[in-house]
């Protein structure tokens, strides 16, 4: 067998199955008998200047990293759309548990974009406050993040911040990929018999690395929700409108009190893995081509047009504002100060430990004789 | 003799077994259509298909616990962990099934597996892609631990490990897959538990393994401008651990320094010196030094790694706090 006779031949498993859509890719809006948004002319505006800012912003830091200012990137491509509309559902008490692929969500939070990048040019140890921002730290061991998830949920439970349209909800992001570890499925039994207020947001971009979707399953993903005894849903993951309205829905319901749903944003990786990947050795360039035509972000600015909604002065100074931003973010980036060495010592345990500072005192004395020596 | 890369001999050194013996197969992530995230496993899918070579679903447990069972239908498996970090995802084959069948079945069943994996730091890739874990598998009795440090020795390695009816884990390491060396000829073995001698010296023995065999020489070739010949140790393997070529060093040199990438505690460094102190305490001339990471999680921040990651200049510099006595 040839490599190419390798790539995906036949579709994925499920691609025949309906999902839930508002938005066609053509931008006319349908109507779900479960599912419906009511955003008024400025907040579908807003929308669609953040789909703009996040791919903006995420293609600069592709650029960063080609141009050896990063050391590597997982790119949002093709994504946004399920990225900001489940981001935007959130409610300011909802807690999110992201991958390392989840720089839209991120954006939605309003956590300040340059804390991955600093990450990624390996200046800075830490990044965002998880707790005060609602959000998680980027998780690169795949699936951990779902258990993390579930077990904040069951705290959750466990506190009574459950029942009320104030209740509390969590929700974890994860990919096609990620399905296949134990630990996700783990958490699915414990959210299920804890009935704990999680949503798990499966983002099926198709791939995993270089593994397409039928290396993971041989049924629709959302269908697995059944087995475990809760809800599961698939949404076209390239519409905003519905990313939303399922998002929001599910959130709800977990609020509420009543547990757990997955949920399958179908959509597409468009670019690699990450920039240390080339998936031209794995994938065939029509397929890319055709979920070109299904864009996240084409469909809602063909919705503001028909509708009337936005004119090209809009759409001019969207992208004009998301280029200001993208330099300036740049700028900032290329000026980050190189941490201090010691730093390394700095929060191994919570108050500190007599090895470390020992270590630490070494370090520094050891350093210091090179610096006594001087002059070469 | 023709040059080649670590990487390229490590998918060298699984084609030969493969060519060689219908049983062996290979499973693991990505190790299909991509070969390999770090390319070591090009060309095998193409030479030997999807019925020897298993693009597997993203699940180590299952990778590992998998191979334990293809292994009792009289197949050798040859899997791989991406990261070894990854390793703890699949803990429990490793330490408690895989290790344990032998015995728990009084000797009737074995299990001929390799697990081989991408080891250690160096790269920038963060806490969670960049720990050197060959001491986790130090811990468990019934793995065998092979850590190649040249593409000759990572064929003739590979070799042994994947022909041993004994369980193997084989630590290639990641800051290697860049490093040229000559190819070893067809039939190269390396038999588990066998030292090498990587540079002679009678001063001083510096015991390393893998990444830090590189880092010895370099401090040897600084140490030898002032007059000081290091022996540099290249330990191959952990178990078996070949202690003789080690104490038959120090019997001429009386000084030992071992250098080992892990976090000083816990570290395989730790055996080698209580051992020595055990064995060949009347050796030595001077106190004994290990050179180790830091204990701490590797920092993302490249700056902060090379600082915890040992250096040629520490080596040195212990060695030189030695040449006192
Ligand atoms: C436990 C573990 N195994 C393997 C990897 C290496 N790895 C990184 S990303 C990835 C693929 C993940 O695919 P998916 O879950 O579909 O998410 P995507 O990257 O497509 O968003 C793999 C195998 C890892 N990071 N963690």
């Amino acid at each position: 067998m040839t490599r190419a006779e390798s790539k995906r031949s036949a579709p994925p498993p499920g691609a025949d199955v309906d999902f839930v859509q508002l938005l066609t890719p053509d931008g006319e809006r349908v109507t779900h008998p479960d599912y419906s948004v009511d955003f008024d002319a400025d907040e579908l505006r807003g929308l669609y200047r953040d789909l703009v800012t996040v791919r903006k912003l995420d293609a600069e830091a592709t650029a960063l990293q080609r141009q050896g200012e990063l050391g590597i990137w997982a790119s949002l491509l093709g994504q946004e759309a399920a990225q900001v509309g489940s981001g935007r559902a959130l409610r300011p008490q909802d807690m999110a548990f992201p991958t390392y692929r989840e720089h839209g969500v991120l954006y939605c939070r309003g956590i300040d974009p340059i804390m991955p990048l600093g990450l990624f040019r390996g200046v800075d140890q830490g990044g965002w406050d998880p707790i005060a921002n609602k959000f998680g730290i980027y998780t690169i061991v795949i699936g951990a993040q779902t258990l993390h998830a579930t077990g904040y949920a069951m705290g959750i439970n466990k506190d009574g911040k459950v029942g009320t349209d104030e209740g509390e909800a969590v929700i974890a992001y994860f990919g096609d990929g990620a399905t296949s570890q134990g630990d996700v499925n783990e958490s699915f039994i414990f959210a299920s018999v804890y009935n704990a207020p999680v949503v798990f947001f499966c983002q099926n971009n198709q791939y995993a690395i270089s593994e397409p979707l039928q290396r993971q399953t041989r049924v629709p993903l959302y269908q697995r929700a059944s087995g475990f005894g809760f809800p599961g849903v698939r949404v076209d993951g390239n519409d905003v409108l519905a990313s939303y309205a399922v998002t929001r829905a599910a959130l709800d319901n977990a609020r509420h009190g009543q547990g757990p749903t997955l949920i399958e944003a179908y959509t597409y990786r468009m670019g690699a893995h990450t920039t240390s990947d080339d998936p031209t050795r794995y994938r065939v360039a029509s397929e890319v081509e055709e979920w070109q035509a299904k864009d996240p972000i084409a469909r809602v600015r063909k919705l503001l047009e028909r509708e009337g909604l936005a004119d090209d002065e809009f759409f001019a100074s969207v992208d004009a504002d998301a280029r200001t931003e993208a330099v300036k973010l740049r700028e900032r980036v290329l000026a980050l100060p190189d941490p201090d060495p010691t730093e390394m010592f700095a929060n191994v345990y919570p108050n500190g430990s007599h090895e470390i500072d020992a270590q630490r005192e070494q370090f520094a004395a050891y350093h210091a004789s090179f610096a006594h020596e001087g002059g070469h | 003799m023709a040059d080649m890369t670590y990487r390229e001999a490590v998918a060298e050194g699984i084609a030969r077994e493969m060519r060689l013996d219908p049983t062996v197969v290979c499973l693991g992530e990505d190790i299909g259509a991509a070969e390999g995230v770090f390319k070591t496993t090009v060309g095998l899918f193409k030479e030997f298909g999807p019925t020897r070579v298993w693009d597997t679903p993203i699940s180590e447990q299952a990778i590992v616990g998998a191979a334990m069972g293809a292994a009792m239908t009289g197949l050798r498996p040859v899997a791989e962990i991406m990261f070894s970090d990854f390793l703890a995802c699949c803990w429990d084959y490793l330490a408690n099934e895989i290790p344990k069948v032998r015995y728990m079945t009084g000797g009737q069943v074995t299990v001929p597996l390799v697990v081989r994996t991408a080891n250690g730091g160096g790269l920038g890739f963060g806490a969670q892609h960049s720990q050197a874990v060959e001491n986790w598998a130090f811990t468990v009795p019934g793995l065998k631990i092979a850590a190649p440090s040249t593409p000759a020795d990572v064929i003739g390695l590979l070799a042994a490990a994947i022909r041993s009816d004994d369980p193997v884990v084989v630590f290639e390491h990641k800051g290697l897959f860049a490093s040229r060396g000559p190819a070893p000829p067809a039939g190269h073995v390396v038999p588990l538990g066998q030292a090498s001698i990587a540079r002679q010296g009678r001063d001083v023995t510096l015991v390393a393994l893998a990444s830090t065999v590189p880092i010895a020489l370099q401090a040897a070739e600084t140490l030898a401008a002032d007059g000081i010949e290091a022996e540099v140790i290249d330990l191959r393997c952990l178990v078996p651990l070949d202690m003789r070529t080690v104490l038959e060093s120090l019997a001429r040199t009386s000084r030992l320094v071992v250098v080992e990438e892990n976090p000083y505690q816990g570290g395989w460094g730790a055996t080698v010196v209580s051992i020595v102190a055990d064995e060949g305490f009347e050796l030595l001339d001077a106190p004994i030094r290990r050179v180790a990471g830091e204990c701490v999680p590797l920092p993302f921040a490249d700056s902060l790694e090379a600082q915890v990651i040992p250096t040629a200049a520490r080596v040195i510099d212990v060695v030189g706090q030695l040449a006192a006595y």
